[in-house]
This record gives structure tokens, sequence and C-alpha cells, in this order.
């Protein structure tokens, strides 16, 4: 593996998340004394040129997100920056790996995304279960108001920016950007018909900036190195670094920063140390619940955007779940049809009926009378006609499953 | 029953501007107040006033969000963690362990009034699962004898 700068957890360990002074004598904040010399126009091109893709899931290229908010209504005076905390998606711990042990860097982001889209408001939506990520963000924000990094003309760049944190309060569904914009607004968390998209009518009716957590933490990096030095990391639709979350019984789970390209056999047996002894590595399921299975034929792929879309996985929140040679599977997808059951919100029909119907398919005592065909139709119906990704999500773990797999026996 | 202290929660109402957008962060602050760590009947009135909404849409977002109890709870909420990961590294074991362990009735409390016990999904430390959570503390890697050990210190 060529050597890379570490850039969602370069100070990870080793400063005191709770020390702004720490974060700026470890080139904190540099950034934003850069944005005095840049225009907001300059620095949404830096972050286009950098390639950038959302880092929540879906991979949509954050510059042209940005595009869009700044320029969707000129003349609203009101624009919002909204960062998604509300990590849920099973097998995913990496946002929460950012702010408690560098929750500055998450505020950096965000100011530079509220100066290149002229935004006026910033909003944290964290999960409510996150409590050290919570006490930290309040002192991190605390601390910025105190030293004039938030708060009216901040550093003299010509920004006023206000920031609040909001708790989620243990809905998975409100981790989907316009369901999360609902509850930010106090309300239960039902997703809105798109479009519109929250960039042209977002929280309260405004454009809306809503990006990831590990998102934000890479513009402070492509602001004081440059776009230049950004491109130089991962491969060539798949630009910077990325959190890698892995659980399951290899030796060494965690969170680790590597460059996007590094394939599967690399993250497991080189950075992971292998699987633990005993065990022998059977599958990954890639991106979570609302991911995609991939066997042992797989393991030389490039964990990247476009290659792993050309195999029909998904990189989604870069959880890798290690399935070994003792998961009972089928246990394991009754487990995930559960979970999408639970977290249904029930606004639309396809998902409340279908997401029981898979979940009482799979519960099936009798492994042999379990349909898969059945499995795979109903949850294509649902992925057709659902109104938000939560409906739309559990053809990728079936699917996949189907295609190394074929069925529960 | 105890319940929470008319001017408690007025005080802890105050912390808040009247705009609906801060009744999810009142609720979490005044719910971990009550001292059965729910929200009761006086609390949804007051929220009521306080942010202008009618008591079915507090009753509407109470209900939604999972981490809101509309019933009292023990004086310790365990959360067992039910994600897929930690349900494959054997969390369904230990909260069938626990429910028998802690004798939990019908009102989801222990016979001692101790404790509740909750399934939540994903506590976000699967890299160590399977986890719980008690009120607000996270124990990871858990078996049935570390929970135990853990349980008596409660």
């Amino acid at each position: 593996m060529k050597s890379f700068p570490l850039i969602s957890l370069a100070r990870s360990g080793k400063v005191n998340p709770k020390s702004i002074e720490d974060y700026l004598n470890t080139g904190g904040f540099e950034a934003i004394k850069k944005l005095s010399s840049m225009s907001p126009e300059s620095v949404l091109d830096e972050i286009e040129k950098s390639g950038l893709r959302g880092r929540g899931g879906a991979g949509f290229p954050t510059g042209l997100k940005q595009r869009f908010t700044s320029s969707s209504c000129l003349s609203c005076e009101k624009r919002y920056v909204v960062c998604n905390a509300d990590e849920g998606e099973p097998g995913t711990f990496k946002d929460r790996m950012i702010m408690e042990t560098d929750p500055f860097l998450l505020i950096e982001g965000m100011i530079i995304a509220a100066f290149a889209i002229r935004a006026t408001n910033a909003y944290i939506y964290i999960r409510g279960e996150y409590y050290p990520s919570i006490e930290n963000l309040e002192n991190a924000i605390k601390q910025c108001y105190d030293k004039g990094f938030l708060g009216k003309n901040i550093l003299n760049i010509g920004l006023n920016l206000e920031m609040g944190l909001f708790k989620g309060a243990g809905s998975y569904l409100c981790g989907e950007e316009l369901t999360l914009l609902e509850s930010l607004e106090g309300k239960r968390g039902y997703p809105r018909i798109k479009p519109p998209f929250p960039a042209e009518k977002g929280l309260w009716g405004y454009p809306t900036l809503v990006n990831n957590v590990e998102t934000f933490s890479h513009l402070p990096f492509i602001i004081s190195n440059g776009s230049e030095d950004y491109i130089k990391i991962g491969t060539a639709e798949s630009k910077g670094t990325k959190l890698f979350c892995v659980s399951g019984n290899v030796n060494k789970t965690g969170v680790f920063e590597l460059p996007l390209g590094v394939t599967l056999r690399e993250l497991i047996f080189d950075v992971c140390g292998g699987m633990k002894d005993g065990y022998k590595f059977k599958a990954a399921l890639l991106g979570g619940a609302a991911g995609t299975f991939a066997d042992q034929s797989m393991l030389d792929i490039a964990l990247a955007y476009e290659t792993l879309k050309k195999e029909g996985l998904t990189l989604g929140s870069g959880a890798v779940i290690i399935v070994d040679d003792k998961t009972d599977l089928k246990k394991m997808m009754k487990s995930i049809l559960h979970f999408f059951k639970h977290e249904s919100c029930g606004k639309c029909v396809p998902c409340r009926i279908g997401t029981r119907l898979l979940l009482n398919e799979i519960s099936k005592q009798n492994s042999a009378e379990i349909d898969m065909n059945f499995l795979l139709n109903e949850s294509e119906y649902m992925a057709k006609t659902s109104l938000c990704p939560l409906g739309q999500s559990p053809v990728l773990p079936i699917k996949s499953y189907i295609r190394f797999f074929k069925n529960f026996q | 029953m105890q319940s929470l202290n008319f001017n408690l929660i007025k005080e802890i109402l105050m912390k808040y501007p009247q705009k609906k957008e801060y009744l999810i962060n009142a609720l979490h602050e005044l719910q971990n107040a009550h001292p059965h760590k729910y929200i009761d009947d006086a609390i949804m009135d007051e929220c009521c006033k306080h942010f202008k909404l009618t008591k079915s849409q507090i009753f509407g977002v109470i209900t939604y969000y999972t981490m809101f109890n509309t019933k009292p709870q023990g004086q310790n909420i365990i959360y067992v963690c039910n994600s897929p990961i930690c349900s494959n590294m054997g969390s369904d074991n230990l909260y069938d362990i626990l429910k028998q362990k802690l004798k939990i009735n019908d009102n989801n409390i222990s016979e001692d009034g101790k404790f509740s016990l909750q399934k939540v999904e994903c506590l976000g430390r699967c890299g160590k699962a399977p986890s719980i959570m008690i009120n607000r503390e996270i124990y990871t890697g858990m078996t049935p004898e570390k929970i135990e050990e853990i349980i008596s210190k409660y």
C-alpha cells in the first residue's frame, strides 16, 4: 500500500478532544484562516476539483451538492448547513470515532461548507445514544464561540454562523437526509417525497446542505493542502481516504482510515491481521444492513465506488461485517430483515407490509420452505415503490445473498 | 408513584427557546430527570404550553422515537443491542439471560424495581460485539459471566 496522509483520524488519540488549544497547536483552523483570501466560489471549485464524494453511503459528489445548494435560490435570505451525525447503519461506527476523538475537525469542516454556500446557520443532528460524542461536541461548540470561530464575523472572513446541536431519539430512518430534516424540525421522522431535494427546499423550506460527519472532516484538508494533494490519494474515480468499520471474527476490529481502492483482502488479512483462530472467511457484508454480501471470489476487488458498482456491490457507509464459516447465515439474514421491519416508519404501504412479509418468509422453521423467489420479487417490488431508501434497501442484501449462496440450505 | 416536580419541569423548559425544533432535546432532558424515566401527562401538558403544540402532536413524537418511554421504567435501563452484528455474536442469548435473571415482569420492570430491559438497534460498538448500554454507560464484548458481574454493581 502506498503511503498516504490521514485525514479524518489525523489527530485521533493524539490530542485531547476537549481542548481547542490542542486542536490549534496541531494545525487546526488553518483552513479557516486561508478562507480570508478565498471567495465562496473558489472554495466550491476547490472542493469540486477534489472529487470528494459523500461518505454517508450514497456517494454523491460533495462539490456538486454544495453548488446546487448555493445556487438553487439566490433570493433566499437563509441557507443551512446540516451535519448528519445520526449514524445508525448496523456495523458503522466511524462518525463516532471522529466526534469522540476530534470534534473540532467536524466543526471546522462545517464552517468551510457554510462559507462556500453562504449559510447562516449550521446544525448537527446527532444520535441520542452517542453520549460521549454529544458531550464532546457541546464542549467544542462552546469553545469555538468563546474563541470567535463561531458567531458573528468569524476571523474577519465575512461569515456569520450560528451552530446548534440537536439530538435524535433512536430512529434509524432519521439518518436519511429528508427524514432527518423532518426530525430536526421537531416532528415524527416521516420521509418527505422528493423532489424537491434539500438543496432546493430543505429545513423550513430553505436551501439546505446535508452532509455526513466524515464528509465534513475532509474539507479542512482539501482547503489547507489543496485539491492537488487530495487527488493523489485513492483511485481514478474515488478520491481520498475512507473510514472502514470492521466487525466480526477477525483479529483486529475497529475503524481504519485507508485510501479508497484498498482491496478486501488487504483490509482483512493485512490491516486486520486475518481471521481469528478457528474461523474461516466466508463473506463480507459491505455497507451494513442496507449493504451487499461479497464472498471469497470478491476478495481482490478494490473497495472504491466505481469498481464495486461494476460488480453490483456497494461501499455504503464503509461498514465491513465479516461473515465466517461458523456464522448462521439464515439467522443473520433474519436479523437484518427484522431490523428493517422494526425501523420501517409505516408511512408508505410497500415498506410497511413488505418488511413484514420478508420477515415472515425468512422466519419459516424449515429452511427448504423458504421461497427465495418470493424474497427477491417482494424486495424488488419494494425497491421500485417505496418512498425512501429504507424500503429500497432490503433488496441489496437479499439479491447479493442469492447470488453467492443460492438459498438457506 | 413519584412524578417529576412541577417546578423542575418549568425550570428545564425555560432553558429551551419556544420553538418546536427544541422539543426533542427538551424531552430528552425531561425524561432523564423523571424518577421513572418516562414522559408522563404532566410533562406533555407543560410541553404543549411551552412549544404551542397540541398534545396529539407531542404524543406522536414520543411514540415514534424508541428512546422515549411512555410507561414507567426501572431505576436503571439496560439496552441490549439487537443489531445483526451483535445478534450474530450472541446478544439474543444475553437478553434472555437478563430477562430471566432479573425477573422482568410484563411491565418490563424487574422484580426489585431496579432494572428495565430494552432491545435497541445498533449502539455503534460493532467492533467489540455484543454490546449493551446501562443508562449511559457502554459495555462491550459481553458474555453471560461479565454481564452478571456488571449488573451486580448497580
